[in-house]
């Protein structure tokens, strides 16, 4: 019973959204119909997710809840879907997001409505692929049709500048996304497979045919799709446009998940498959990611805009991650997979929030508001306690994975970490500034008077990732007890692995 | 192989007219939709002629399934049946009936008289499905001929429109034109060879090359070239499609050049016609630039079909110039796909362009579609699926193609080609995501509600747009098929066999 539902339960995880939004297009036009049913479906999908870290073996590297499973003959293409302890928090991050996306949108979407939670319900089964799937051509499939619904959401539901923040979104990834299938196609031609696990296999053993002088490139051609989704830094002028245009909604996946499939995307194929181009081109990567932590959070001090600054705190946020990863230390994979996590809900909920502020007033400009803690105290509070996860207040989420990257980076290189820490010194900065501009002091303006507190539902919304952004720092071993097993197996090939984490 | 021995017989025998069925089958469905049209009603003889033409097709296909379990040659060689010329026959005549369908309402609206329109469309897929089973060069000129003398009346069906006349002209003058390049091009390859039958010439190419072979095959690609809208034999293509009816583009975009891909692959890859490398070459890369490039600026959707639809022929060449080795297989059967893709993503982008634009055509520019996933969201939903089909996204039919052309070129170390093809579907995706873009993120220019889309139009839309994503998702059976055509098509000892068994069926 339980190996049934274990090698079923991703693609059930994976295609029950999909399969809603189909459904969908059957429930008449009605639009409190349509949200409670969305919220059903991806409320189902949550509680399914739920099942992979709860049967999980942990302790174990390797995939888990595999399925494997003939699709194509030519090319010899596999349903192969499974998931390790990056993954698998990965889609529940994922799950647990879409629900929250679906409650924080019942009211400011209001036209368009069934198309709004169809994209949405497709969208969220393409990033829960992106991260299950382990054939690199069905990783691709995914990694595409993420594109299309990210790109509708801003575009039909965005803001202002909508329009082109959408078709910059989608050349700039799209783009550079073309790099990637060229490099999964060399290496198809070569292997005669697209299954990862394969190509991992022929890779390490020498097995491939002309890999010495190609290797950098296939590198590079996967390197380059993920630091534009990352985004890293020089990459990155897409990121704030589409942020600042898109519905709240779709701000919350862009920053909570689909900027981590390109650090997820650095933590398997670029690691996984190219161990020894990686450490050669550290060095650079690094120093991209250290200047993307700062150059993010010097230019989200001085932004107007809420969202925009939200926005560039992510690239900063964004950057630990890739510093985690390419410090290739125990510590700081580890941590890397942490701050995605908590990213993923904080910034997550910091996007609802503005989104909420935007619903009643229509704008996100700092300026427009003051003194929001006297007509919103409870809307004050659960911002604060965001601010300060963000910020990386120990006992809360943040804290415990800047803190693994931080560690991991002194130990590949003191000079990363002390450029690094001062990433959280600006973050605290920026943030809090910008907290006790919107809400402490007399309110400013007039119409910020009669503003409402949180109303019930978005209550409902906040909270779960109140609680998880508390348990996440008060009990980081249970998120991390899955995932160092991951990062050991994914450093395997590096022979310095400096500390450990988890106690075994 | 040894044609004399059955060319003696002086009448053919039973089992040739089953090799010759479809064609028999839409020839008299043809003519009794010509008579029928002075007997019925005007008003209500569209609905009827169509169903009748529509029948006509569907018992083709039901023919086309006899016919395959009767493969081998008929009428003194002329004329081959093999897995082959069954994939192409199922595709014309399915691409007919697909448009047969989505012309019902559009002939209401266009005031167009139905009978000589649904003849022609029958009397047009004859010829495409002759020419994907003629082994013969000058059968094929008349398959050819057959074909092109119908689409050159439909291009000119919408009567009251100075631009579609011109469009007929244009089509019939530059057309006819091009058919005497591939007629010389016949009678050159007879004078190099001795022989029009497509086994012979390969034989005698098989042993000695002579240099007026080079010269015919190089008259005879300017001919069809000019049909499948390769360049440099492109420049009618936008103004004809213009100017068609709108469901005819969508027939004449897809049917005939399939059938004129069919020829194509039997003359490079069967008669072994000397020097295509790099008169294909050429003309795939100027076809994807030109054509990509020209749709850039378009701001009418059928001219940007038509530079698109330029742009695909481009792409599908790329896979003609693998050289005639062991992966030669590979090359057809990604051309076939190919045919297969475009034809379901095309015919669907041409209902729905045709569903839409009204009386006369006048909704034809790009700006009517701004807003149209707010006032028909299920038609602009279809439309993007075609749309990113010919974008080349994953999950659609046109992915595979592309992927299946590409690497049968990189096979062959085609390897400039390929990234030719691979910038270009770059620089396609920018017009086609401006439509989708116009679609979607744009409002309205008028309010007016949209007619409701008729029955016809959508079981045609289903019926691609389901074959558009089944292509994109299990693409494997049709592979497989196409393969194995391609296999039987360059390996002929298998079909001398097969000419031996209508003695023993007889």
């Amino acid at each position: 019973m339980t190996t049934a539902i274990d090698s079923s339960i991703l693609t059930l995880v994976t295609f029950i959204p999909l399969t809603g939004g189909l459904l969908l297009l059957l429930v008449p036009r009605r639009d409190r119909d349509i949200r409670i049913f969305s919220l059903v479906v991806t409320l189902l999908a949550f509680v399914l997710s739920l099942h992979l870290p709860v049967h999980f073996h942990r302790m174990q590297g390797g995939f888990q809840y595999e399925v494997n499973k003939h699709w194509i003959s030519s090319p010899n293409i596999h349903y192969h879907m499974g998931v390790d302890g990056f993954s698998l928090w990965l889609v529940v991050l994922t799950t647990f997001l879409t629900p929250l996306c679906v409650l924080i949108s019942w009211n400011s979407i209001h036209e368009r409505v069934k198309e709004f939670f169809i994209i949405l319900l497709i969208l969220e089964t393409a990033l829960i692929g992106v991260f299950t799937s382990l054939d690199m051509f069905l990783f691709y499939f995914f990694w595409e049709a993420t594109l299309i619904p990210m790109a509708l959401l801003i575009g039909m539901y965005g803001h202002g500048r909508r329009v082109y923040a959408a078709v910059k979104f989608f050349l700039y990834t799209m783009i550079a996304s073309v790099f990637m299938l060229a490099a999964i196609l060399w290496l198809y031609s070569k292997v005669g497979t697209f299954d990862f696990v394969t190509v991992q296999r022929v890779i390490r053993g020498g097995n491939v045919e002309n890999f010495g002088g190609a290797a950098i490139w296939l590198f590079l051609g996967f390197f380059i799709a993920f630091a534009v989704k990352v985004p890293l830094f020089p990459l990155h002028t897409w990121l704030p446009d589409a942020h600042v245009e898109a519905p709240t909604a779709g701000s919350v996946l862009l920053a909570g998940v689909l900027l981590k499939m390109g650090t997820y995307g650095m933590l398997r194929f670029n690691l996984g498959l190219f161990p020894e181009q990686s450490r050669q081109n550290a060095p650079w990567i690094i120093a991209l990611a250290l200047i993307g932590i700062i150059y993010g959070a010097l230019v989200a001090m001085v932004q107007p805009n809420m969202k925009k600054l939200i926005a560039y705190s992510s690239i900063s946020h964004l950057g630990f991650v890739v510093l985690g990863i390419f410090s290739f230390t125990a510590a700081g994979l580890n941590g890397a997979e942490f701050v995605m996590l908590a990213h993923g809900v904080s910034t997550g909920a910091l996007f609802m929030l503005a989104g909420i502020l935007y619903e009643r007033r229509h704008t996100y400009e700092i300026a427009e508001f003051g003194g929001l803690a006297t007509p919103m105290p409870m809307y004050a509070a659960f911002f604060l306690f965001i601010v300060l996860a963000s910020v990386g207040l120990p006992l809360l989420n943040g804290f415990v994975g800047e803190f693994l990257v931080l560690s991991g980076a002194f130990a590949a290189r003191a000079v990363y970490g002390i450029l690094a820490a001062t990433g959280v010194i600006w973050s605290a900065c920026y943030l809090l500034w910008m907290y006790q501009r919107v809400f402490f002091g007399k309110v400013t303006q007039d119409v910020n008077n009669s503003l409402t507190d949180l109303s019930r539902r978005e209550k409902i919304a906040l909270w779960p990732i109140a609680v998880v952004a508390l348990s996440m720092g008060v009990a980081p071993l249970l998120w991390l007890s899955m995932i160092d097993p991951a990062a050991r197996t994914a450093l395997a090939p590096f022979s310095q692995i400096v500390s450990s984490v988890v106690g075994q | 192989m040894n044609p004399g021995g059955e060319s003696m017989q002086t009448l053919p025998l039973g089992v040739d007219y089953i090799r010759f069925l479809p064609e028999i089958v839409l020839s008299i469905f043809g003519m009794i939709v010509m008579v029928l049209d002075p007997l019925v009603d005007e008003q209500r003889s569209q609905k009827h002629l169509g169903m009748v033409a529509l029948l006509g097709t569907l018992t083709a296909l039901a023919a086309t399934l006899l016919m395959s379990q009767y493969p081998g040659s008929a009428f003194w060689n002329m004329i081959q049946v093999d897995s082959f010329s069954v994939f192409f026959h199922f595709l014309v005549i399915a691409v007919a009936a697909l448009v047969i369908l989505s012309s019902y309402e559009y002939m209401t609206v266009q005031r167009i008289r139905a009978g000589e329109y649904y003849g022609l469309i029958l009397f047009g897929a004859v010829g495409m499905a002759l020419m994907s089973s003629a082994v013969e060069l000058v059968l094929i000129f008349i398959a050819l001929e057959i074909s092109s003398i119908s689409t050159y009346i439909l291009a000119g069906f919408r009567r009251r429109e100075a631009i579609s006349s011109e469009s007929s002209i244009k089509y019939f003058l530059l057309g006819s034109f091009a058919t005497a390049f591939f007629l010389y091009g016949v009678a050159l390859m007879f004078g190099a060879t001795g022989s029009t039958s497509i086994w012979q010439i390969s034989q005698v190419l098989h042993s000695r090359v002579p240099l007026l072979a080079y010269v015919a095959t190089a008259f005879m690609f300017v001919g069809l070239g000019f049909k499948v809208a390769s360049a440099p034999f492109h420049v009618w293509t936008p103004d004809v499609y213009e100017g068609a009816p709108a469901p005819i583009v969508g027939l004449m975009s897809t049917g005939p050049k399939a059938a004129v891909f069919a020829v194509l692959l039997r003359i490079f890859f069967q008669a072994n016609a000397p020097g295509r490398f790099w008169l294909i070459w050429v003309s795939a890369a100027l076809s994807m630039t030109l054509g990509n490039v020209a749709a850039l600026v378009q701001t009418n959707i059928k001219r940007l079909l038509a530079y698109s639809s330029i742009a695909h022929a481009g792409y599908l060449l790329i896979a003609f110039a693998v050289p005639q080795t062991a992966i030669a297989d590979t090359g057809i059967s990604s051309a076939m796909f190919y045919t297969v893709a475009y034809a379901a993503m095309n015919v669907g982008a041409f209902a729905v362009v045709s569903h839409l634009a009204g009386a006369g055509e006048h909704r034809v520019e790009l700006e009517d579609y701004a807003g149209l996933g707010r006032r028909s969201p299920l038609l602009a939903a279809t439309l993007t699926i075609f749309l990113l089909s010919l974008i080349g996204i994953p999950m659609t039919g046109g992915f595979f193609a592309k992927f299946y052309v590409f690497s049968a070129a990189l096979k062959a170390n085609l390897v400039v080609l390929t990234i030719i093809g691979v910038i270009n579907s770059a620089i396609g995706a920018y017009y086609y995501l401006r439509v989708i873009v116009l679609m979607y993120m744009r409002e309205p220019r008028e309010e007016t509600a949209l007619p409701r889309v008729p029955i016809g139009v959508g079981i045609t839309l289903a019926i691609t747009a389901i074959t558009t994503i089944c292509l994109g998702l299990f693409p494997g059976r049709v592979v497989n098929y196409s393969l194995r055509s391609a296999h039987e098509l360059v390996h002929p000892e298998m079909s001398a066999t097969d000419i031996r068994r209508p003695s023993v069926i007889r």
